[in-house]
C-alpha cells in the first residue's frame, strides 16, 4: 500500500484558536479503498483537523491530493477535489426538503438558468431508493424527518457527487442499531469502489470493526497511527487515554 | 365535517396560513363595509386601497428575504425619504434647467436614479453587515438616522414640488392608470399566464412521474386565479374618473368631451408595478439559486456555509435588493403625493416589517413567502384605511394596529408549533 501515492496526505497541520493550539503539527494520510479512523476524546482536535481538509477552517500545513499540493480555502475548494464531508451536525437546512439539501450549492438548473426542482427531486428519489428504500418524505422539510432519515439525506449528499475522499464525522452517533448497520454496509460498499474514508469516532469498537488503520489524537497532537489488525481495543484505549503509542512501548 | 374540509383544502394544496390570511382580510373588509354602511367595498375605496398598499408592499417583498436570513432592516423608511428627496430635487431644480421642463428623459433619469441609489445604499449596508459583521439591527438603525438627516440636508428641509408630469403617473391617480381597455388586456394576459403556468407545472411534474393534484382541485385553483384577476380588473374598471380630472385629461389629449361621457380608472400603474415586483420576487425566491440560498442560509447559516455558499456576499446582495425595492417604493410614494417633504416615509420601516411578519415571515429565520408579505401589507392598509373611514381617532388606530401585529405573530407561533415546523 505504501508504494502507491496516497489519496490524501496532510502534513504538519496546525491551527490555533485564541492562543489554544487545537491541532498541533499533525500528519495523516489516506489511501484509495482505505478507511482510516480518527480517534480521541472530545476536544482532542479530530474534528478540527478534518475541518481543515473540508475547507471549513484554514490552518497551516500542507495538503496533498494524489501527490499534488493543493490549497483548500473554503468548502467549495474541497468539493472541487471530490472531498465530501458528512458533518456530525449533518449540516442540513431544516426548512428545506431532502432534494434542496442534497443539491445545496450544486443545484441542477434548467436551460433557462432557473432551479430544476423536478429533476433534483427525481435524482433524489433515485439515490434514496438505493440508500434507504423506505424513505418517502420527499416534499417535507427535513425538520420533519427522523434522525436516521436525516442521516441518510446527509450521506446521500456526500455520495451522490462522486466523492473520492469521504469524511464522516461520527456518522452513527445519532442512529439506532439497524441504521448503524446500514452505515457499516455502506462504508464497505464505498471502500470496494475505491473511495478513501476518514472516519471520526470516539467509539473504539466501531473503529476496530470498520477501519483499516487508526490515527489517535490527544490534546491536539497525534499520538500515533496503527494498523488495526495489529492492535487490541486495550491498545487503542491506552493511546486515547494515556497518549501512549504501543509501537514505541514495544520498541 | 371539519375533517372533510381539511381534506378538501389539503387536496387543493392551499396551506392553512394562506387561508387564514385571506380569511382575515375578507372578514376585515366585510366588517368595515357593514360599519360604514357599504362605503368600504366600493370600486373607489378598493382603488385607493390598492394604490396606498403598493409602496409598503413593494418593500415588504424585499423585507421577506432580509428577515428570512435572520436580519432586519430598520432603515427603509428613512431611505425611502432620502431617495425621494434627492430624486425630487433633481427633477424640480436641476433637470428642467438642463433638459427643459417636461422633457421625456426626466422621469427615466428619476426612476433609474432612485433604483440605483437604493441598490448602492443597500449594498453598502449589506457589506457592513456581512463583511464587517456589525449586526443588521445596529447598521440599519444607524441608516435610519443617517438617511433622515441626509434628507434634510439635500434641500435644507424645503419641500420639493411639483414633480415631473410623466413621473407622477407612477404614483396612480386619475391619469396614472392603464385605462379601461389596457386594463382588460392586462387582466386577460395575466389570467391566461396564471392558468398556463399551472398547466405547465402540472405537465412537468407528471412527466417525472410525481403524483399531481386531482384534476378537479387543479381546475378550482385555475378558476380561482383567473377569476380573481378578472374580478379585480372589473372592479378597477368600475371606478369612474371625476369630472374635473376628465376635463384635465381631455384637454391634455385634445379630446372633445361630450355630455354623458364617462371614463373609468382601470388598474393603477403603481399596482401594476407591485404585481410585476411580486411575480419577479416570487420567481427569485422559488426558482433561482439566489432564492434557494436565502432560505438555506436562514434555515441553517452554518450548513449554508459548509455547502460552499458565500453567505457574506449573499447578505450584500439581499440588502442591495432591499435597497432597490425601497427605491421603487420611493418612486411610487413621491409620485403619488406629487411632492416630497421631510416627513416622507416616516414609520414606513415598521409598516414594512409588520406586513412581512403578519404575512408569515418568521423572525427566527428560514420561513416567509412573497405573496404572504403582500397580503400582510394589504391587511395592514385595510385596517388603517378602514378605521379612518369609520372615524377612529389616529391614536386609537395605532393602538389597534399594534395589538393586531402582536396577535397575528402569536397566532403564527401557535400554528407553527401545531404544524411541527
Amino acid at each position: 500500500m505504501d508504494t502507491k501515492t496516497p489519496l490524501i496526505e496532510m502534513k504538519n497541520m496546525s491551527i490555533s484558536f485564541g492562543g489554544v493550539r487545537a491541532v498541533d503539527d499533525v500528519s495523516v494520510d489516506l489511501h484509495p479503498g482505505e478507511v482510516v479512523g480518527l480517534l480521541g476524546h472530545n476536544g482532542a482536535g479530530k474534528s478540527t483537523l478534518i475541518k481543515m481538509l473540508s475547507g471549513a477552517y484554514q490552518g497551516t500545513g500542507d495538503i496533498y491530493v494524489n501527490g499534488e499540493k493543493v490549497e483548500i480555502h473554503n468548502p467549495r475548494d474541497a468539493r472541487k477535489y471530490n472531498i465530501e464531508t458528512i458533518y456530525q451536525t449533518l449540516a442540513l437546512a431544516d426548512n428545506l426538503d431532502a432534494a434542496a439539501n442534497l443539491f445545496l450549492g450544486r443545484e441542477l438548473l434548467t436551460p433557462a438558468g432557473t432551479l430544476d426542482d423536478d429533476a433534483m427531486e427525481a435524482e433524489t428519489r433515485k439515490i434514496m431508493g438505493r440508500l434507504n428504500p423506505n424513505f418517502q418524505k420527499f416534499s417535507s422539510p427535513v425538520s420533519a424527518l427522523s434522525g436516521g432519515q436525516r442521516q441518510s439525506v446527509a450521506i446521500a449528499r456526500a455520495v451522490y457527487f462522486n466523492a473520492r475522499i469521504l469524511i464522516m464525522d461520527e456518522p452513527t452517533a445519532a442512529l439506532g442499531p439497524q441504521e448503524t448497520q446500514m452505515v457499516a454496509e455502506l462504508i464497505q460498499q464505498l471502500k470496494a469502489d475505491g473511495i478513501g474514508i476518514f472516519l471520526i469516532d470516539h467509539d473504539v469498537h466501531a473503529v476496530l470493526q470498520l477501519c483499516d488503520r487508526a490515527s489517535v489524537m490527544k490534546n491536539g497532537k497525534l499520538v500515533g497511527t496503527v494498523n488495526i489488525p495489529d492492535v487490541t481495543d486495550d491498545d487503542l484505549l491506552s493511546m486515547i487515554i494515556l497518549g501512549k503509542n504501543p509501537g514505541e512501548a514495544a520498541a | 365535517m371539519q375533517n372533510s374540509a381539511k381534506n378538501f383544502f389539503s387536496k387543493l394544496g392551499i396551506d392553512a396560513r394562506l387561508l387564514g390570511m385571506v380569511g382575515a382580510l375578507v372578514v376585515l373588509w366585510i366588517v368595515f363595509d357593514l360599519i360604514t354602511g357599504g362605503r368600504f367595498l366600493t370600486p373607489r375605496n378598493l382603488f385607493n386601497l390598492s394604490v396606498q398598499t403598493a409602496s409598503v408592499a413593494v418593500m415588504a417583498t424585499g423585507m421577506v428575504f432580509v428577515i428570512v436570513t435572520r436580519n432586519i432592516d430598520l432603515s427603509v423608511g428613512s431611505m425611502l425619504g432620502f431617495i425621494g428627496m434627492v430624486v425630487a430635487a433633481i427633477q424640480v431644480q436641476v433637470l428642467p434647467d438642463v433638459l427643459g421642463l417636461g422633457h421625456p428623459l426626466i422621469w427615466i433619469i428619476g426612476v433609474l436614479l432612485a433604483i440605483s441609489m437604493g441598490a448602492l445604499l443597500g449594498a453598502f449596508q449589506g457589506w457592513v453587515i456581512g463583511y464587517l459583521t456589525v449586526p443588521a439591527f445596529i447598521v440599519t438603525l444607524g441608516g435610519f438616522l443617517v438617511y433622515r438627516g441626509a434628507m434634510w440636508w439635500v434641500t435644507k428641509g424645503q419641500t420639493q414640488a411639483p414633480l415631473d408630469a410623466t413621473f407622477r403617473l407612477l404614483g396612480g391617480g386619475a391619469e396614472g392608470t392603464l385605462g379601461e381597455t389596457l386594463s382588460w388586456v392586462f387582466g386577460v394576459i395575466a389570467a391566461v399566464a396564471a392558468v398556463g403556468i399551472m398547466l405547465m407545472s402540472r405537465r412537468r411534474k407528471s412527466s417525472h412521474g410525481f403524483t399531481v393534484k386531482p384534476v378537479w382541485a387543479e381546475g378550482i385553483l385555475m378558476g380561482l386565479a383567473g377569476g380573481l384577476i378578472i374580478c379585480f380588473v372589473w372592479v378597477m374598471n368600475s371606478y369612474p374618473i371625476a369630472k374635473g380630472a376628465m376635463k384635465r385629461i381631455a384637454a391634455a389629449d385634445g379630446i372633445e368631451l361630450t355630455e354623458g361621457m364617462v371614463w373609468y380608472h382601470g388598474v393603477a400603474i403603481p399596482v401594476v408595478i407591485l404585481l410585476a415586483v411580486t411575480v419577479c420576487m416570487t420567481i427569485v425566491a422559488q426558482r433561482t439559486r439566489f432564492g434557494r440560498y436565502v432560505y438555506a442560509t436562514g434555515g441553517n447559516p452554518e450548513a449554508a456555509e459548509l455547502s460552499g455558499i458565500n453567505t457574506r456576499l449573499l447578505t450584500v446582495k439581499i440588502f442591495a435588493l432591499m435597497g432597490a425595492l425601497t427605491g421603487i417604493a420611493s418612486i411610487i410614494a413621491s409620485a403619488r403625493l406629487n411632492a416630497v417633504d421631510v416627513g416622507l416615509g416616516t414609520l414606513d420601516e415598521l409598516r414594512v416589517i409588520a406586513a412581512a411578519v403578519i404575512g408569515g415571515t418568521a423572525l427566527s429565520g428560514g420561513f416567509g413567502t412573497i405573496y404572504g408579505a403582500v397580503i400582510g401589507a394589504l391587511i395592514m392598509q385595510s385596517l388603517q384605511s378602514g378605521m379612518a373611514s369609520v372615524g377612529v381617532d389616529a391614536p386609537l388606530q395605532s393602538i389597534v394596529v399594534g395589538i393586531v401585529l402582536v396577535f397575528a405573530v402569536w397566532v403564527d407561533i401557535v400554528y407553527r408549533r401545531r404544524a411541527g415546523l
